[in-house]
């Protein structure tokens, strides 16, 4: 296996369970126990009523391209096999908004609105990153 | 508590510059922001006709140490002292704590300087030179100019606006920018040259970011009845408001109207005037959706008509509303809105040659970022 030179995350103390949870294929967010607000990027509190409890739930890894966007310029060297390559804002079915790349579809297939469905990148050893596929597709292996 | 009237009770007094598309020829990297910022200072200081020993408060931007920079003006004492962070939102916002500060009497006279040498030293606004953003940099994703790309992409399908409206507005800020000895990029722009320019990040192309540059610019303000002593005709603060837009990403679903709205409000009605009373709008242009954003969300036109709205000459030279006078950041050079500020205080005075906006009496300047910002400025 290459070396994976692409720009990674850094996980914090309070946004270290994000990355354990996709490490398992799963995508949680945080949902406060008090108000019910569910949020990204991750927080140490409750954006809306800033309680501090709050449980990893569970997302279904659904929602619709909001938009989308090709990068031509080479900001990261680390991407200049594929640039121009795509990024994509996605709504989730549970409300925030999350940035990634559509897989699965070629850059001129994206569309506005597109219904997409999490795909679990195991980009190293460490890390998984969320990203996203047209919906409907057969489940991964 | 009600917001105090300070319609026409503050004014700016002094604007200078240094050359913009001389220092864009060649980059040097012994330019530094302080020595560009003192020579704007000096060049305000002189259009203002006050000496250096009236100024009493000083207010700087993106240079780094006011220490330093006060050191080097000889301003020892100064009643008012501060910097703000080196973003292109914080020219209005600089303007504003001036007006606050003379209107209260903290200081009488304050100059705004600010000093950018980011083309010499090679500034980046996107990629590794950044902190990591672990949501964003993972995917790739960087720079405001991509959260403008994703919003223009988003506008086009719930409204239909075109890659080539952003070409119209592009074409009419370079014919303004012709008309500018001081642009950097002055050979006009047909639709052919925008559409098959290359692009930065799609939709966005080259002619939809904004040209980095060395630069520096000054200006000084004082109360209404200091201004009336001074060299030149004084030009007014009508009214001035800002509003955030903090969200998660430099991007916003709701294109950041919200915010808008709420200084829109504040401005007009504290100034007295509403959009049809402007006679020609700076409208910060880091990129050039921004610039539609802003049409939009400032009521000059409905939400998701600024593509029709600016075509048929509306807002090029000669139209109903001159946008970017100078050539904007796009075109004439990327001042962060200090130089749209200079601008607005040149036509203002009629001081602005063959770009000149005639019988022009109110100007508008809007920034539309993370924090939004807009004065009406009269003569």
């Amino acid at each position: 296996m290459t070396q994976y030179t692409k720009p990674l995350p850094i996980p914090n103390d309070f946004d270290r369970p994000y990355w354990t949870a996709l490490k398992k294929h799963e995508l949680r967010m945080q949902k406060c126990l008090d108000c019910g607000e569910i949020w990204f990027p991750p927080n140490p509190v409750c954006p809306k009523c800033l309680s501090h409890n709050h449980q990893w739930i569970k997302l279904s890894g659904k929602g619709k391209v909001w938009s989308w966007v090709l990068f031509h310029q080479l900001y990261f060297p680390s991407f200049s096999e594929e640039t121009p390559y795509n990024v994509i804002a996605v709504k989730l079915d549970e409300g925030p908004l999350m940035t990634s790349n559509m897989v699965e579809c070629n850059n001129e297939d994206i569309y506005c609105d597109m219904l997409v469905e999490v795909f679990f990148d195991d980009v190293t050893e460490l890390i998984t990153l969320p990203k996203f596929r047209p919906a409907g597709r057969p489940k991964e292996v | 508590m009600k917001l105090i009237d300070i319609r026409d009770k503050t004014a700016i007094v002094g604007v200078g510059n240094t050359p913009f598309r001389a220092l864009y020829r060649k980059k040097d990297p012994r330019r530094n922001s302080y020595t560009l910022g003192l020579e704007a200072f000096e060049s305000a200081l002189e259009d203002s006709g006050l000496c250096k020993e009236d100024i009493d408060g000083v207010i700087i931007n993106r240079i780094p140490s006011y220490t330093k920079m006060c050191v080097m003006a000889g301003i020892k004492n100064p009643r008012l002292t501060n910097i703000f962070e080196a973003a292109g939102r914080m020219s209005g916002i600089a303007l504003q704590y001036a007006a606050m500060a003379v209107y209260t009497g903290m200081a009488n006279v304050v100059a705004c300087i600010y000093g950018n040498d980011g083309w010499s030293a090679g500034a980046t606004y996107g990629g590794e030179s950044q902190m990591i953003d672990s949501y964003n940099f993972p995917f790739g994703m960087t720079s405001p100019g991509a959260s403008l790309a994703l919003m223009w992409q988003r506008h086009m399908h719930e409204y239909g606006t075109s890659e080539d409206d952003l070409g119209v507005l592009a074409i009419s800020q370079r014919k303004f920018a012709s008309m500018n000895p001081n642009a950097v990029m002055r050979t006009p722009l047909t639709m052919d040259q925008y559409m098959s320019a290359r692009y930065i990040c799609y939709p966005l192309r080259i002619y939809d970011y904004c040209l980095i540059n060395d630069g520096g610019v000054c200006l000084i303000v004082t109360t209404a009845q200091r201004a009336k002593e001074c060299k030149k005709r004084p030009v007014y603060i009508m009214g001035t408001s800002q509003a955030a837009n903090h969200t998660p990403y430099y991007h916003s679903p709701d294109y950041g109207w919200d915010a808008m709205k709420l200084v829109a409000d504040q401005v007009y009605s504290m100034a007295g005037v509403g959009p049809k009373d402007i006679d020609c709008a700076q409208i910060y242009d880091n990129f050039l959706p921004t610039v539609m954003l802003s049409l939009e969300g400032y009521g000059f036109c409905p939400k998701g008509e600024s593509g029709r709205w600016i075509r048929g000459g509306r807002i090029e030279p000669g139209g109903e509303l001159p946008v970017n006078t100078s050539g904007g950041h796009c075109s004439e050079s990327y001042m962060q809105g200090w130089a749209l500020h200079a601008e607005a205080v040149r036509q203002l005075r009629g001081e602005c040659g063959d770009r000149q906006v005639n019988d022009c009496e109110i100007v508008q300047y809007i920034c539309s970022s993370p924090i939004c910002s807009s004065h009406i400025l009269r003569r």
